[in-house]
């Protein structure tokens, strides 16, 4: 049995697809077999909504009379990039306020974009023959500029560490409050509904993948940063820890606060929860195999961040399923779960992704370019270097 | 009777005083140590419950900041915004007394008021400032 993206597409051209979510496709292919719901099943679908740390947006605000050519430009005093032509920025998420810190940072300027709120614009300019202003203070709305559109570096993380603490102080990391002496976990993916988790090979999603970005339809625009499909695997070809990532493009005018959502870890920095959902056409048995996979058949790393280096010391194991109980066991010790990605919001995503299919005829993109593949490249270390040593 | 919640914040050097048994023996006030975290030379908090006559706490309380002692009042509630919540689970994974907690199967969050100590760790630990304190 070989379906093919045209004839995946004709029916859904046609609203005749059979579209399911990952979740769904699971208890499917656990009561009837994988062959008969990979049979069955034309489209599944996947969402995932935790904090995603490499995510910003693109703005053009059009001219001012007399025009400026910006510089040190800030959104309700949050610095963003001047270095784009004279009125492009690019706004990073984790950027804090120069007058609240982390408690309001790019992401926060995105999301009041997002809920329709004026968002204080102020930059100065070197006051050039063409560019004659030399400050601006004004207000904007998402609505008033002429481009803005998402564009995150690095999404949708295939798994991720599971973390704990050995050490006798609490640590404030990017994956929450880690309780001193092992007692908490806490753990980011959406498992089951992942969408890297469920294409674990990269067949299906590559680059040109369209797909919903935060509430928008938008693309697989390149590899994420700090792809590495060489991370371990388990023997199902799915990875153990952190290993394929995603960048994306999407336009911020259709996107929604609902699936892009600001954060604030404590003592360590502004994040925003992205929603990501990705469909995958049920080409073949194998493919079927993956997708088929449950919370009880993936497993992520844990690691023990209380060693404040690169390379943390991994201390076993454990499946989707465990964590999502609420508690773990590790090297004989109870530890309580805590996640930092939305279940709730995740199967909300896949559900909507399902709808778009079904209602708008949300037709599925072949990759135009294939994402790195497993065995061709890993990540490198940042190396620190004197002058005489380069 | 009266019973009240305080937030105590113990100086270093105040951190081996046995603050709880003076409560006892010299105000009559019942102690219940909600959490506690007091190491030697080291800052400490504790939350605690006491339950004694109006006179007998005033009178407790002067003497605890006599100590050196900070006393606050804890919050008496706390308030989950469900517009903010994302529904992430992080405030489940700081909550030791299993007060916060997702719900199996659906994983949308629980709150059971009846459990919580008013400790504060999930408002510094949500992401999205969804909690808040009541006084």
């Amino acid at each position: 049995m070989a379906k093919s993206w045209e004839e995946i597409n004709a029916r859904i051209a046609a609203g005749e697809a059979v579209v399911m979510t990952a979740e769904e496709f699971g208890v499917l292919a656990a009561d009837e077999g994988v062959s008969a719901a990979a049979r069955t099943v034309d489209v599944v679908t996947t969402g995932t909504f935790g904090p995603m740390c490499s995510s910003g947006a693109f703005l053009n605000f059009g001219h001012s009379d007399p025009p400026i050519k910006m510089g040190a430009i800030t959104l309700n005093d949050v610095p963003a990039s001047g270095g784009l032509a004279a009125v492009d920025t690019y706004l990073g998420a984790t950027e804090p306020s120069v007058t609240r810190g982390i408690e309001y940072g790019g992401a926060h300027v995105i999301e009041d974009l997002l809920r329709g709120r004026a968002v204080r614009l102020k930059a100065t300019g070197p006051g050039t023959d063409c560019y004659p202003r030399t400050e601006i203070d004004t207000y904007v709305t998402l609505d008033d500029l002429n481009q803005a559109y998402l564009f995150n570096p690095r999404n949708c993380y295939q798994n991720y560490a599971v973390a704990v603490n050995s050490g006798d102080r609490a640590l404030y990391t990017y994956l929450g409050t880690l309780l001193p002496r092992f007692a908490n976990a806490t753990y980011s993916s959406a498992g089951a509904l992942s969408p890297l988790l469920n294409d674990p090979t990269y067949r299906t999603i590559g680059v040109g993948t369209r797909c919903f970005v935060a509430g928008a339809p938008g693309y697989v625009a390149w590899e994420g940063t700090q792809h590495n499909p060489n991370q371990e695997r388990d023997e199902n070809g799915v990875p153990v820890g952190p290993a394929g990532t995603l960048a994306f493009i999407a336009d911020l005018k259709h996107a929604s606060h609902e699936f892009f959502s600001a954060a604030t870890f404590e003592r360590y920095g502004v994040s925003a929860f992205v929603g990501i959902g990705i469909p995958i056409p049920v080409l073949d048995e194998d493919l079927a195999a993956t997708l088929a996979l449950t919370d009880a058949d993936l497993s992520a790393t844990v690691f023990d961040y209380g060693v404040q280096r690169r390379s943390r010391p991994a201390l076993g194991r454990v499946t989707y399923a465990e964590l999502r109980s609420g508690q773990i066991e590790i090297e004989g010790r109870p530890i309580p779960t805590g996640p930092i990605s939305s279940l709730p919001v995740a199967r909300r995503i896949a559900a909507e992704l399902k709808r778009w299919i079904a209602e708008y005829r949300f037709t599925l993109t072949p990759p135009l370019q294939p994402l790195p593949q497993p065995g061709s490249q890993g990540v490198k270390p940042l190396e620190i270097r004197s002058e005489e040593a380069i | 009777m009266a019973r009240r919640r305080l937030d105590l914040t113990f100086p270093p050097r105040q951190a081996t005083k046995a603050i709880t048994y003076h409560l006892v023996k010299d105000f009559d006030l019942v102690p219940n140590i909600l959490r506690a975290q007091i190491q030697p030379a080291q800052e400490g908090r504790m939350l605690l419950e006491l339950t004694g006559s109006a006179e007998q706490f005033e009178a407790g309380v002067a003497f605890l900041r006599a100590e050196g002692i900070g006393v606050r009042e804890a919050a008496s509630d706390i308030c989950l915004d469900d517009e903010r919540c994302v529904v992430c689970g992080l405030c489940t994974a700081v909550c030791r007394p299993g007060a916060l907690t997702l719900a199996e199967g659906t994983a949308e969050l629980v709150f059971d008021k009846d459990k919580c100590v008013y400790c504060e760790a999930c408002v510094v630990a949500c992401p999205r400032r969804a909690v808040t304190l009541r006084f």
